[in-house]
């Protein structure tokens, strides 16, 4: 047996990753530059990748990585068009700050 | 020793974590994620997961981050230039998430019944492996993603010209 999942508990992962996605939503409730939106969306990402990948080496179930590997996918793509978007946005408005994008709530 | 490396690594995650959140710079949030990711890398490579490590650091630290960086330079926003937000609404954020930790914590510390199957794989997370598993159980999804990847491509071209004639 692995000698990580002999002596670390699997609650230690949990409580990491919690951690880990509390500073990534504390980020995005905060900044106000789009990219560094972005950017802590990644690390919200990256801690349920984390535990998804312990998860899996607990039970030794490779699915659990898999799922780790299409996240990542997703996540690549998603920066690809948004960061695509926040130059667009950037070039009409001059600036990446997300508080001057409230245009629906008028 | 396992438990000093998860220890170290943890805490360096969650420390250039909250530098990420809380630097001015963007930039200098942009390289104190890529660390946060390299200590992310690190453990995976605890957890035996060597595959997701090397895909890892070669798709954030690689091509994401890179990618990040490149546009703050683009857009010339690497100076203090960012409008704060004010400290009522950081308050609130602040309370906001810390709450949504405690309940988190509440709720999942305790209730975990794992049952560590005796006779564990150790070899579940290397390339021989996942790339079994990937190519057999899970081939549809790995060529949807590939279209997904085609999508996204198109459509950040289309998003990014200039001057778009329909």
């Amino acid at each position: 047996m692995l000698e990580t999942i002999r002596i670390i508990p699997i609650e230690h992962y949990v409580l990491y990753s919690t951690l880990l996605f509390v500073i990534g939503i504390f980020g995005v409730l905060t900044r106000r530059n789009a990219i560094v939106v972005l950017m802590c969306i990644e690390l919200m990402l990256n801690a349920v990748n984390l535990l998804l990948a312990a998860f899996s080496t607990y039970l030794s179930d490779a699915q659990g990585q898999i799922m780790v590997f299409f996240i990542m996918v997703v996540a690549a793509a998603e920066a690809a068009v948004g960061l695509g978007i926040l130059v667009m946005i950037y070039r009409n408005t001059k600036s990446t700050d997300i508080s001057l994008l409230d245009k629906l709530r008028h | 020793m396992a438990q000093y490396i998860f220890l170290t690594l943890a805490l360096l995650t969650v420390i250039t974590a909250l530098l990420m959140v809380f630097s001015k710079n963007p930039v200098h949030s942009v390289l104190y994620l890529i660390l946060t990711f390299f200590a992310i890398a690190g453990q995976y490579v605890l957890l035996n997961a060597q595959f997701l490590a090397v895909v890892h650091i070669i798709v954030y630290a690689g091509a994401i981050m890179v990618l990040f960086l490149f546009v703050l330079m683009l857009l010339n926003l690497n100076e203090d230039s960012e409008p704060q937000k004010s400290s009522r609404w950081k308050i609130g954020a602040g309370i906001t998430s810390g709450l949504l930790l405690v309940t988190l914590v509440g709720a999942l510390k305790g209730s975990i019944q794992l049952q560590v199957p005796e006779s564990s794989n150790p070899s579940v997370g290397l390339v021989e492996n996942l790339g079994k598993v990937l190519f057999t159980d899970f081939v549809v999804p790995f060529e949807i993603a590939g279209i997904l990847f085609l999508a996204a491509m198109v459509g950040a071209v289309m998003v990014g010209k200039r001057d778009l004639k329909v």
